[in-house]
């Protein structure tokens, strides 16, 4: 029987009250907050009122040129070189501090490359941001595939009748539910350089001829740490979606498939990988999300470092918003991050769409 | 093409045995229909012939060749699912020409194979369409087509109209039926309709709980049921049953009878009645008809419900001497609730159980 107190527009609205006033407060209203400070020089304490700066903001953290170097020459115009046989250039600064140049003041180099005897040196508005940006779409472009990839080989390993089958799911699904925060702690201990658990691993593996590595204070590793260690933390949660795609694909049409002659590699191209469309295009698109938002274990385990190594957008926007006072520079990158995102999903969703 | 013989054939999961011995000889050529109620393992004995399902025990031969542990592509089969099974993300020309795919054949011959099965279903105009453009009938096409693109020795069936309509279902029927005239295959069906069964079999298998109860010609069947079971299983409305007594037992026939029946001399009913034995009588709706009150042997009774079907009056009779009795009455009969009524019944037309015959 449909009581009163279930047909009733205003009780239905009364009873999400509390759910709509928190995802507004929390989420919708700083959404558009978020526009709105990227537009002025807003900080978290300050005796100054707060000024509209239109983009300022947006072009001291996107701006970027290429300048060109010529080598120094001496009188006779024989190029210069130091002790290497390194041509020597002028430094970057007597361009980017000099009058002659308004347009490049205040931006650093990000890095440069040779061209013929010249130097190329791409300079940024903010080097950090620039750093932030490329690791940030590195883990995502890596995390998302290997991810995504490995959640359907778990998903096609445990949709199969065994015996003590659901232990197998409990297990690939538990690091999920423990917290992204202790999960970070935990493996900086695996990844330690003195004494880890990874580095005694491969010792052990290699009777002692690997080297051990310091894997989160290393440029050169931290970053794919950092992505391993996230690939590994999500892939349960993707493993049971999969699944649950795997399962709305009805028997017969393996069946169908097997009487016809399909092999098992057949009955995947033909009959899985085509049932699990959609399921597809929802696991690549929650992965992609997630991934821009990778901030707990940067957080945890590195701080953005060695050497700005595994800066991500959200870290940074954290680190300017609450570490620097800074909400204008945090609220301008957290909406580069939304339009990012934004883009990539609609690309996505067009890249992925049902073709009639 | 190719008989298929089931020798002793047996299938438990676990301790639960659901077929129990199950010997049939299927004809080169011949329809075969599996009939029998929800669970009595129709379904499960046609999976065994496809190899969807193993065989405990017992052998199944396909054209003279053991192949109980033959791969299902290998049997030489095609099989058409209630469900269709047809894929959805597919063209109907893909579908038709799946197998050719897994079999990585030429897309001329894919083509050829396609467009020819396709003209034999009169469906060429769809090929190119999608299997969630086509209607339920159209889709068991497809999947009737990737059957004959296979050109197996033997088609199976299962079930492959239960989820049609009514009259989509007649269609259907008839197609199955010119197909199999058109091909000459050996073709097994499994259906829990007993008008496909009639309709289309040239021998019927009737199925009780894993054992088969008979088989037979359809008109076999119908006139001359082997127990009960299939008696009441085949011929709608069902056949009515009667306690009887036998009173006398002769050569020319056996006199029962029952509290709501005067003595009456079935001809030509077998020996295996004893005197003063209980038996059933059977008699089929269609074989009673409106008698002059006088008819000696006729029952009487009063309507208790009526359905019109315009060709035919299904009365339900609540008999005066206990007991109720359906007849099908020949014509569109205006019969009004309550009112006396006295069927009569030709003895010839009787059938007679024994009691431990079930």
């Amino acid at each position: 029987m449909a009581s009163k107190l279930t047909t009733s527009n205003r009780t239905g609205w009364l009873f999400a009250l509390p759910a709509v006033g928190l995802i507004a407060l929390f989420i919708i209203v700083p959404f558009f907050l978020a526009f709105g400070f990227s537009l002025t020089n807003q900080r978290l304490i300050s005796p100054n009122p707060t000024e509209y700066v239109g983009f300022e903001n947006y072009e001291s953290l996107l701006g970027l040129a290429v300048i060109t170097l010529e080598p120094e020459r001496d009188d006779g115009g024989n190029i210069l070189r130091d002790e290497e046989g390194q041509p020597e250039y002028p430094r970057v600064r007597t361009i980017t501090r000099s009058d002659d140049y308004p347009q490049y003041r205040g931006m650093r180099e990000w890095f440069r490359w040779q061209s013929g005897d010249n130097a190329r040196v791409v300079i940024a508005g903010d080097v950090i941001f620039m750093k932030a940006l490329v690791n940030t779409l590195t883990f995502v472009f890596v995390v998302a595939p290997v991810q995504g990839g490995l959640a359907l080989c778990l998903a096609l390993l445990i949709n199969q009748k065994l015996r003590g089958i659901n232990v197998f799911r409990t297990v690939f699904f538990m690091p999920v539910v423990v917290s992204i925060v202790v999960v970070s702690l935990l493996w900086r201990f695996i990844y330690d350089g003195n004494d880890g658990l990874l580095n005694n691993i491969l010792q052990g593996l290699t009777f002692g001829l690997f080297e051990p590595v310091d894997w989160l204070g290393n440029t050169d590793t931290a970053l794919g740490s950092i992505i391993a260690m996230s690939i590994w933390q999500a892939v349960g949660f993707h493993m049971v979606i999969w699944l649950s795609g795997l399962q709305t694909i009805s028997p017969t049409l393996y069946e169908a498939a097997e009487i016809e002659g399909a092999s098992k590699w057949q009955a995947f191209r033909y009959v899985t990988w085509p049932g699990l469309r959609n399921t597809a295009v929802l696991v690549l698109i929650v992965i992609t999300m997630q991934s821009f938002a990778v901030f707990a274990q940067v957080d945890v385990m590195t701080n953005g470092g060695p050497l700005d190594s595994t800066q991500t957008l959200v870290f940074q926007a954290v680190e300017r918003g609450y570490g620097k006072q800074d909400i204008s520079g945090g609220s301008t990158i957290s909406v580069i991050l939304f339009l990012v995102v934004l883009a990539i999903s609609l690309l996505q969703r067009y890249l992925t769409r049902e073709k009639a | 093409m190719a008989d298929v013989s089931l020798k002793q054939v047996r299938k438990s999961y676990g301790n639960v045995e659901v077929i129990k011995g199950v010997d049939i000889e299927i004809e080169d050529g011949e329809f075969v229909v599996f009939v029998g109620p929800s669970g009595c393992g129709k379904s499960t004995l046609l999976r065994m012939i496809a190899g969807l399902e193993d065989i405990t025990s017992g052998t199944l031969e396909i054209g003279g060749r053991v192949v109980n542990d033959v791969q299902p592509k290998d049997r030489g089969i095609a099989m058409v699912f209630q469900t269709y099974a047809i894929f959805p993300h597919m063209s109907v020309r893909e579908n038709v020409a799946f197998g050719l795919t897994i079999a990585g054949a030429s897309k001329e011959e894919k083509d050829r194979k396609a467009l020819e099965a396709a003209r034999i279903l009169q469906m060429e105009h769809l090929l190119d369409r999608r299997p969630s453009q086509l209607s339920g009938g159209q889709r068991q096409r497809v999947a009737i087509g990737r059957a004959i693109v296979r050109d197996p020795e033997v088609f199976l069936f299962d079930e492959p109209l239960s989820n049609l309509d009514a009259a989509l279902r007649m269609d259907m029927r008839m197609e199955i039926g010119k197909l199999h005239k058109h091909l000459s295959a050996t073709m097994v069906y499994v259906t829990h309709d007993q008008v496909e069964a009639m309709t289309l079999a040239d021998k019927i298998v009737v199925l009780r709980d894993g054992i088969v109860q008979q088989i037979g010609a359809p008109m076999d069947l119908y006139h001359n049921p082997a127990n009960l079971f299939v008696a009441g299983f085949i011929g709608s409305p069902a056949m009515n049953f009667m306690d009887v007594e036998v009173l006398d037992q002769s050569a020319d026939g056996v006199t029962v009878k029952a509290p709501a029946l005067d003595p009456v001399k079935l001809p030509g009913v077998g020996e295996a009645f004893t005197a003063n034995s209980k038996a059933k009588l059977g008699i089929r709706p269609q074989y009673l008809s409106v008698a002059p009150d006088t008819h000696a042997g006729a029952l009487h009774g009063k309507v208790a419900l009526v359905e019109r079907l315009g060709t035919e009056t299904v009365v339900n009779v609540e008999l005066t001497r206990g007991g109720r009795i359906v007849a099908a009455l020949a014509e569109d009969r205006p019969l009004e609730l309550g009112t006396d009524i006295a069927l009569g019944f030709d003895p010839g037309q009787a059938h007679l159980f024994n009691e431990t015959n079930t």
